[in-house]
């Protein structure tokens, strides 16, 4: 009975701990897909439009492009009853996989959502067109303070301090900017001011967070109260009466040469303004800087396991207001989008909840700042949809098209695309 | 490196955690530390190693008084420390991990990460130690996130270093093993303070001993001392180390527990297949390394983890599946292993904690209302019973003692009419008395004929209690051997090795 003898060759001592897994079942994945597809029948084939042989037209460039893709024309009621059944299939196709304890592939997730949304596109724009540069040239414009918001929130999370107020960086950046650029008739002067606004804010959060331990949710959902009442009491008291502090120089749009004449690409990533052109900058340096270099390994430290960093020499506090702070410059730079990058002037809660939605960008993008910003995109995207058919004049309420953003958010966050993992010490302040 | 501590003094408010503590660790001595939880041994080491600043007294390196303003400054004339809660970062590398705080950069503030590397390689080459520097932290074992704390210790050059508690975690072997490198750190000069409150390992490795009580040194012991010796000179009276116990009276299966599986939220198996049974009055004891299944096997039982699959079976009617309330209402009496977190409210009474998990009915809540007269009695009855030290049933649970918390919970669960009794990890952290209360307690509940299921990563406890012993690896249950196998199988079935004839031991 020397069963001793007989046991496994010794391990490595370093060799990981592999602990057998297994798949519990999720039918989260099939039913939505089921929703979708039974949806898409409905839609697409039950109320089909264009049944007499309409067609969708999808066009690929702009009058103005030196390279001309052909339109793409598809005829509607048939793309419909394609896609409505392949979505079917699919959907069918992920049940089986649930059941058989096998997990869903997020590729699998992916080709379903494209291939709705051809789908819904076809249907929407049954006899019309849709203009394909134009809806993707919006969407990256106006992901633009979506993709700062959520590289300051990224910053200040993944040092630990949760940053609700997103919001007022931005709103606060909004309207220094007009101000301070409407006042000297510069607007890079209006940049640098949105960012000082951007950091003032943070500062107050990392202050009241770091220094007085008060609950970092209610800092930041106070603050943004705070700057909305602050910006909206100015604007009625100075801005509104007189004019000349509220009328700043708007960036025009820079082509950039060779590259925007790429087809698709060129007209979407680089016949933007200044403010678009940094951010693909922010975007680089928030994760060359958090992943690469020295600081971002101790804002990380931080941000994991604070007591850690503490016994190896690093001021915990300090890092962390650091980085809180970098992350409020990035949102108030972000903020000045709404006054120089697009309208031209500050209004009353002009960024209407988009702090919110970077917010839950951070989230979806599991506090990564390349996923986060895809994740804005995607939100940038569907508030970018609801202009373009609002415009074409689809069959679909503008009002419910108001609410995708949002309810593509509410599905993001409850985790549809896998579970994300906060930084460890995220909202934890640190005592010793 | 010479290290002195002259009149170190160090209070909390009203508390004195160090009381004039002097203590001297000569070059390559290997210095124990010898104390219960709470004597203050590791505040007098968080002091050494610049976390605390102390009220009086100071630090001498080498005969060179030194001001320490944080862990930086320690670090940098030489002291390394090996925590007791490693601090390491859970989802950064091991070269990662080491360089935090001393990273070395190229071009442009970029990490240069290669070094790192290469200095985990050297490091763990010459202790023999083969860690991949590129493997995640929150990947590898116990043992081997330990090594990766002394390897961050040495690559800082660390003259002096301190073990905080580090067998706590560790298997026999293990142990053993960390008692070579000790050695081998201290052959090369390396002075070492070793704080435990173990006495086997205080004797084994040491060469010379310190005994701290309640924040005072209490004198010295040479590693020759006896076990009873140093234990008397650690609490500070005579003290019973062995408990007490009758053979067990067997009254029958109680409790069969059928390939049980658990999957956790990371869909990995955390329980594998268990099937053990456990007989009204037998104490099974369920000994393992911590994070071998233990924790989620005694939460599957109280109906506490969502993905389980299996039977168990409480006198002959089925447990799972059903409500934490099903559960407790048949009879199942349950101590977490961590009492602050899941067995207290801290901010609650003692006699609210008394009545937590009896606030659905009679007798403590009539027509929606607390019964505060019939609670007030039964809690001073239990404070007399379980000699709960405290200024009565009205103070907040969250200012007594480990010891008197824990007996506040053994109180709450003892109370009601049992039909098993699951204890977690129940002496973690108390004093000596404290425990020997708590093992009274356990085999008096035995006794009255309950079936006992106490999990422990103390052997010494295993062996203390059990009448018969499951060793859980890697979530699953190596073997079932009777209470008197010797610790070196006990040892060796931790690290996954089947014992010989284990299921016929029954």
């Amino acid at each position: 009975m020397s069963t001793l003898t007989e046991s496994a060759a010794p391990v490595p001592a370093s060799a990981p701990i592999v602990k057998p897994t297994a798949q519990i079942r999720s039918w989260k994945i099939p039913i939505t897909f089921g929703g979708i597809a039974v949806l898409s029948l409905l839609l697409f084939v039950v109320l089909g439009r264009g049944q007499r042989g309409d067609l969708s037209t999808f066009r690929l460039s702009e009058a103005r492009d030196l390279i001309q893709l052909p339109e793409v024309a598809l005829p509607t009621f048939a793309t419909g009853v394609f896609v409505a059944i392949v979505l079917v299939l699919m959907a069918a196709a992920s049940a089986t996989l649930v059941y058989r304890h096998r997990k869903v592939p997020i590729v699998l997730t992916i080709l379903f959502a494209l291939l709705f949304l051809i789908g819904f596109l076809a249907w929407a724009a049954s006899g019309s067109t849709i203009p394909v540069p134009g809806l993707l040239i919006g969407t990256v414009t106006l992901s633009a303070p979506l993709i700062f918001g959520a590289l300051g929130g990224v910053l200040s999370e993944r040092a630990g301090v949760v940053n609700v107020a997103i919001e007022a960086q931005l709103l606060a950046g909004a309207f220094s900017s007009a101000v301070v650029a409407s006042a000297t008739g510069n607007p890079y002067l209006g940049l640098l001011a949105a960012m000082v606004a951007g950091a003032l804010v943070s500062m107050v959060l990392a202050a009241f967070a770091l220094k007085y331990l008060v609950d970092q949710v209610i800092v930041g959902v106070v603050l943004n109260v705070l700057v909305i009442g602050l910006t909206s009491f100015l604007y009625s008291q100075v801005l509104a009466p007189s004019a000349t502090l509220n009328s700043p120089d708007v960036f025009s749009r820079l082509n950039i040469p060779l590259l925007s004449e790429i087809p698709i690409i060129g007209p979407v990533l680089f016949r933007q303004t200044i403010i678009v052109y940094a951010m693909y900058v922010a975007v680089a340096v928030v994760y060359f800087g958090l992943f690469r270099t020295k600081w971002g390994l101790r804002v990380r430290a931080v941000g994991e396991h604070p007591q850690a960093a503490d016994t190896v020499g690093i001021n915990v506090n300090r890092t962390r207001f650091v980085a809180v702070t970098l992350g409020g410059v990035i949102s108030g730079f972000g903020g000045a989008y709404f006054t120089l990058g697009a309208v031209g002037a500050f209004n009353k809660e002009m960024t209407n909840g988009m702090g919110f939605i970077a917010l839950a960008a951070v989230i979806f993008g599991q506090w990564h700042p390349i996923k986060a910003t895809l994740a804005a995109l995607l939100f940038g995207f569907a508030t970018n949809l609801q202009n373009v058919l609002g415009i074409i004049g689809s069959p679909v309420p503008s009002e419910f098209m108001l609410m995708l953003p949002y309810v593509v958010t509410i599905f993001a966050v409850a985790g549809f695309v896998g579970r994300s993992r906060a930084p460890a010490a995220d909202g934890k302040p640190y005592i010793k | 490196m010479k290290l002195e501590l002259r009149g170190i003094t160090k209070r909390f408010g009203a508390l004195v955690a160090n009381n004039n503590i002097s203590l001297t660790v000569e070059s390559g001595e290997i210095h124990a530390l010898l104390g219960e939880n709470g004597a203050g041994k590791s505040t007098l080491m968080n002091v050494l190693y610049g976390l605390y600043i102390a009220e009086e007294g100071e630090i001498l390196l080498d005969d060179v008084v030194q001001k320490f303003a944080g862990p930086g400054d320690a670090m940098n004339a030489g002291i390394g420390m090996v925590h007791q809660h490693f601090m390491l970062v859970p989802v950064f590398t091991v070269a990662e991990n080491v360089v935090l705080g001393h990273e070395q950069t190229t071009f442009g503030g970029r990490l240069d990460l290669s070094a790192a590397r290469a200095k985990v390689r050297e490091i763990s080459d010459r202790f023999g130690f083969d860690i991949d520097p590129d493997a995640l932290i929150e990947d590898l074992p116990v043992g081997v996130q330990q090594r990766v704390e002394i390897i961050k210790a040495l690559s800082q050059d660390a003259k002096v270093l301190v073990f905080d508690e580090p067998t706590a975690v560790l298997t026999p072997q293990e142990t053993d093993e960390l008692m070579t490198i000790m050695r081998q750190l201290a052959a090369s000069g390396t002075s070492i303070v070793f704080i435990t409150h173990k006495l086997r390992e205080v004797r084994a490795v040491a060469d010379r001993i310190t005994v701290i009580r309640l924040g005072t040194v209490v004198g010295e012991a040479s590693p020759t001392a006896t076990n009873a010796e140093l234990a008397s000179l650690m609490v500070g009276r005579a003290v019973e180390l062995t408990v007490h116990k009758n053979a067990p009276e067997l009254r029958g299966t109680a409790l069969a527990v059928k390939n049980l599986s658990v999957i956790d939220s990371r869909n990995q198996i955390v329980v594998n297949n268990v099937s053990f049974d456990v007989q009204a009055g037998e104490v099974l004891a369920i000994a393992g390394v911590q994070g071998n299944g233990q924790t989620e096997l005694t939460e599957a039982l109280l109906g506490l983890q969502q993905h389980v699959t299996g039977s168990i079976e409480l006198d002959g009617k089925p447990l799972r599946g059903y409500s934490v309330r099903h559960i407790l209402d048949s009879g199942v009496g349950f101590v977490p292993e961590d009492r602050t977190e899941d067995g207290l409210i801290a901010d609650f009474s003692i006699a609210e904690n008394l009545m937590l998990d009896r606030s659905s009915g009679a007798p403590f809540v009539k027509a929606g209302n607390l019964q505060l007269g019939f609670r007030a009695k039964f809690a001073a009855e239990k404070i007399h019973e379980f000699d709960i030290r405290s200024q009565g049933s009205e103070m907040e649970a969250g200012r007594l003692s480990g010891g008197n918390q824990q007996k506040v919970v053994l109180a709450r669960e003892l109370s009601r009419d049992l039909r098993l009794f699951v204890a977690a990890q129940p002496t973690r952290g108390l004093d000596v008395g404290s425990i020997e209360f708590v093992h009274t307690r356990i085999i008096e509940t035995r006794d009255s004929g309950i079936p006992v299921i106490v999990v422990s990563t103390e052997l010494d406890e295993v062996v203390a209690l059990a009448d018969r012993i499951a060793v859980m690896y890697r979530g699953e249950i190596v073997g079932i051997v009777p209470g008197n196998t010797p610790r070196a199988t006990l040892g060796l079935m931790m690290v996954g090795e089947h014992a010989p004839a284990t299921e016929a031991a029954l």
